[in-house]
């Protein structure tokens, strides 16, 4: 364990030195999240202005499902996503080798190989729109519904993951695949809205086969204290189980992998 | 290079761009999956609707407005910012450089050839807006007539955008940001997330005036039957006029740009 936090601690330092190279460039980025943020809550901002309540959600209420999204986006591009197109492209190129040779889990060297730190920016934006939130609720939620919301994030953020790593698997059977990740990334863009917008066969879909709506609402309800401590135990359990899924996967494709080089 | 070898070289240059869109087609078809979020808005939309209609929009008008916008936004995709970002990046501009044709034509061929492939997506969802909401779309043949210069207009402006930030690639490093800005502004402005007669009357009058309405919601409305014939007509002069500007724009910007270009590796 205490390896892990060393790897771990090292990538972190090496990612934002590398950062740190590029001044300008954390500027630019910066700006660009806080524009991509204006560009989700602008819809929600129309919406509301025709509507008092939707598909059960106040206006205050959604924001807290935003601000989840707004989170969960940047943990995934700016630390799932770079890492794990490097994996893509080390398949391809036969230069996973490398990884592998290193006396250190090859799934944890391959998922903090790039991160980008300046992806940050999200998280401080999921923050103010939390405070503004919370502000029109007008009241304040208690630490045992912060510590309920905090763990149905941390297993948002381990199903985000084992998805990411199950698509990454793929590249081991069909190499021509580079931008399924792309896709994967563009369809998470469904958690931006609380699981009860959808219905019928679309409803099943993103809170069983794919849980992306499950994502947000979840740790939003848990913050509003309308969470069941039934239904945060269930899902808490089926992270778990699919966390191991993937891991297995993980392993069962690497076995599949034949250098591509020499 | 004259006007006349190009036209020449054309037909060769589509058919090979045909042929690279072909080899490369599953990753083709999941590049065009990616595009969904006009079907995530409709669900938000769809929820809206279900306790009436909103504005001039009932819950299959929603439909026919997201089902459109996603066909448009299909059939006149590019990409050619991105290569050309890389390409100058790179050093491989060096290459169509040597090429006896203009490296923008190169380019468009190659981005005009994709089109059909285009359709493998676009039946699909034609089909599937014509079963759910046909009530919904226009019923004037001259409004249908007019979309055939509108969407060639749609797609040659957004080619030509790609084309005018990919060339300032050889200007500044950041050229994909400011892309990537353009895009953010353009989902608003151009009716990409909310239809634009949703907006608060302030911003529609600013959105209905800038080149964003013209790479997506003008084809979008000749297909939902909105405007009048005559004000269709205004609508795709003003959008050809946008397509001129940007032709030239990047023809400067181009020759410009060229001579500041040193290729790095290649």
């Amino acid at each position: 364990m205490r390896r892990v936090l060393a790897i771990l601690s090292a990538q972190l330092r090496a990612s934002a030195a590398l950062a740190l190279q590029y001044r300008l460039d954390f500027l630019v980025e910066g700006a660009l999240a806080v524009l991509w943020m204006a560009v989700a809550l602008i819809p929600v901002l129309v919406v509301f202005g025709t509507r008092e309540v939707v598909a059960g959600w106040t206006f205050p209420e959604m924001l807290l499902v935003l601000g989840w999204f707004v989170a969960l986006k940047g943990f995934l591009e700016g630390a799932v996503s770079p890492s794990l197109t490097s994996v893509i492209e080390h398949v391809r190129k036969g230069t996973l080798d490398f990884v592998l040779l290193k006396p250190a889990d090859a799934q944890l060297l391959v998922s903090v190989a790039r991160l980008e730190p300046w992806r940050v920016v999200d998280l401080v934006g999921a923050g103010v729109i939390f405070a503004y939130a919370f502000r029109k609720l007008g009241r304040t939620p208690t630490a045992g519904e912060v510590a309920a919301a905090f763990a149905m994030l941390l297993a948002a953020l381990l199903v985000l993951y084992s998805i990411a790593i199950l698509v990454v698997s793929i590249a081991f059977f069909a190499v021509r695949v580079d931008n399924l990740l792309y896709l994967f990334q563009s369809v998470f863009d469904v958690a931006r809205w609380p699981s009860t917008i959808f219905r019928g066969a679309l409803a099943v879909v993103f809170t069983y086969v794919l849980p992306l709506a499950l994502m947000t609402t979840y740790p939003a309800l848990a913050l509003l204290g309308r969470l069941r401590p039934a239904t945060a135990a269930g899902a808490l359990c089926a992270t778990l189980a699919f966390a191991a899924f993937a891991r297995l996967t993980w392993k069962l494709s690497i076995r599949r992998y034949t250098s591509a080089s020499s | 290079m004259s006007l006349r070898a190009a036209a020449k070289a054309y037909p060769a240059l589509l058919r090979a761009g045909f042929a690279a869109a072909v080899a490369y087609r599953a990753e083709f078809v999941i590049w065009m999956f990616s595009t969904n979020m006009p079907l995530i808005m409709l669900a938000l939309w769809a929820a809206v609707a279900r306790s009436g209609p909103v504005g001039a929009y009932t819950q299959r008008g929603f439909a026919a407005y997201y089902l459109c916008t996603l066909l448009v936004r299909v059939v006149t995709g590019s990409w050619v910012v991105w290569e050309m970002t890389m390409e100058i990046r790179q050093g491989d501009l060096a290459l169509r450089l040597l090429r006896p044709i203009h490296p923008l034509l190169a380019y468009s061929a190659e981005n005009l050839a994709a089109v059909p492939m285009r359709g493998v997506v676009a039946v699909p969802v034609l089909a599937i807006l014509m079963w759910v909401a046909r009530a919904d779309l226009g019923h004037d043949p001259f409004l249908w007539l007019l979309l055939a210069p509108a969407l060639f207009g749609t797609w040659l402006l957004t080619f030509l955008v790609m084309a005018l930030i990919g060339t300032l690639a050889l200007y500044l490093e950041s050229a994909t940001s400011l892309f990537e800005a353009w895009l953010g502004v353009s989902a608003v402005l151009s009716g990409y997330l909310v239809p634009l007669d949703l907006f608060p009357q302030a911003v529609q009058r600013i959105a209905l005036v800038l080149p964003f309405r013209f790479l997506l919601s003008f084809p979008v409305e000749l297909m939902l039957g909105k405007p009048t014939r005559l004000h269709a007509l205004e609508l795709l002069g003003a959008q050809w006029l946008y397509v001129a500007a940007a032709l030239v724009a990047t023809n400067l910007v181009w020759r410009a740009g060229l001579r500041r270009y040193a290729a790095y590796g290649g």
